[in-house]
């Protein structure tokens, strides 16, 4: 037996004030991952497979490429290169966290792997409740947001066509909860010039580079911009 | 599927080690226990303002302004999670009620 102490207390608190926040994940990750377990099984893939990707690459956008990849041939140099090309904006999500993630001790390395797209989104943008220790707070969302992708994966593999009912368009789920964050952001300060480098340098670079080849050259463009502008930047933060 | 237990087992771990690498890389180049320099705290203090404007691009990158339905669900959708955002300032209400406006047109107005 053993009776509730502060430990306790003070996770609960951390999960309570992580899960609303992976609401809009929970939704785009059953789908998505259920999305990539029905193509892993269309492929011929045992579930295994889909599994062993879901918990040990984690990224969504990385698994379906390796469906493309396998199809391909046998090639493991060029799925590295192929790997780090498609992940390369993840180095940005590393860097932005590197205060908030620093003294976590333990579950600093799980963090560290679990940050994708959208567990960084909310990471970044969410204030830690007062109450709440933030070590706890991180662990849970990532935590959430993984396990809600691996049931999905799970469900599409076990189901596979079974699922009848028509999703087409609700992963646009995850392209709004981006928008919302977006919009947070720009309500949140008065310099607006991050923000418009960021959506300005993508779109360049998705007309002139293409959509599958536009990732990299915009992070370069947004490294490029930002750099340039510190000092005025910094001038207004401080103003 | 035609590949060996060993050969999936070889491409699964390139592919996992390759994304741990691009997550694992600023924290591995700025440990612990070493000042973090002003420059990298300028990006890590202005880059999350630009990655989600950036993410959202990446979102609609397959999006044509030029092909039918000319971007409209995309565009209306926003739209409307925009002013329902700004309106209510409820997250939950803005990203489920955009989505599944977003549902609706892609399956039974732009259908195509």
């Amino acid at each position: 037996m053993s009776l509730p102490n502060d430990n306790t207390n003070s996770k609960k608190a951390a999960l309570l004030a992580a899960f609303p926040l992976t609401i809009p994940v929970l939704t785009g990750y059953l789908v998505l991952g259920a999305a990539y377990g029905i193509l892993m099984n269309s492929k011929g893939f045992p579930i295994l497979w889909s599994l062993v990707a879901s918990i040990f690459i984690y990224a969504g956008s990385m698994q379906f490429v390796t469906v493309t990849l396998l199809a391909a041939g046998f090639d493991p140099i060029g799925a590295f290169l192929m790997t780090i090309a498609v992940n390369a904006r993840h180095i940005f999500y590393g860097v932005s966290m590197l205060k908030q993630y620093r003294g976590l001790g333990m579950v600093k390395p799980y963090l560290i792997f679990a940050l994708t797209d959208e567990t960084f989104s909310i990471v970044c943008s969410a204030k830690v409740p007062e109450d709440v220790n933030a070590k706890w707070f991180y662990l849970f969302i990532s935590l959430l947001n993984q396990s809600y992708w691996i049931t999905g994966t799970v469900l599409g593999g076990l189901l596979g066509s079974m699922l009848t009912f028509n999703t087409k368009g609700i992963d646009f789920v995850l392209t709004a909860l981006f928008v919302v964050i977006l919009i947070n952001q720009w309500r949140s300060t008065s310099n607006h010039l991050p923000a418009m480098i960021g959506i300005g340098s993508a779109i360049l670079c998705r007309l002139v580079f293409g959509a599958t080849n536009f990732i990299i050259p915009s992070m370069l463009t947004i490294l490029v911009l930002v750099t340039l502008l510190k000092t005025p930047m910094e001038r207004g933060k401080s103003q | 599927m035609n590949y060996t237990t060993s050969q999936l087992i070889l491409f699964f771990s390139i592919v996992s080690l390759g994304t741990i690498l691009t997550r694992v890389l600023p924290f591995v180049i700025f440990p612990e226990h070493k000042e973090i320099p002003k420059y990298i705290k300028y990006l890590a203090d202005i880059l999350p303002f630009t990655i989600i404007g950036m993410l959202v691009v990446y979102c609609l990158k397959n999006v044509s302004l030029l092909r039918v339905p000319f971007a409209l669900p995309e565009i209306i959708s926003i739209a409307t999670i925009t002013i329902l955002h700004i309106w209510k300032k409820n997250t939950l209400l803005s990203i489920g009620g955009g989505a599944l406006l977003y549902m609706i047109l892609v399956q039974y107005v732009f259908v195509g």
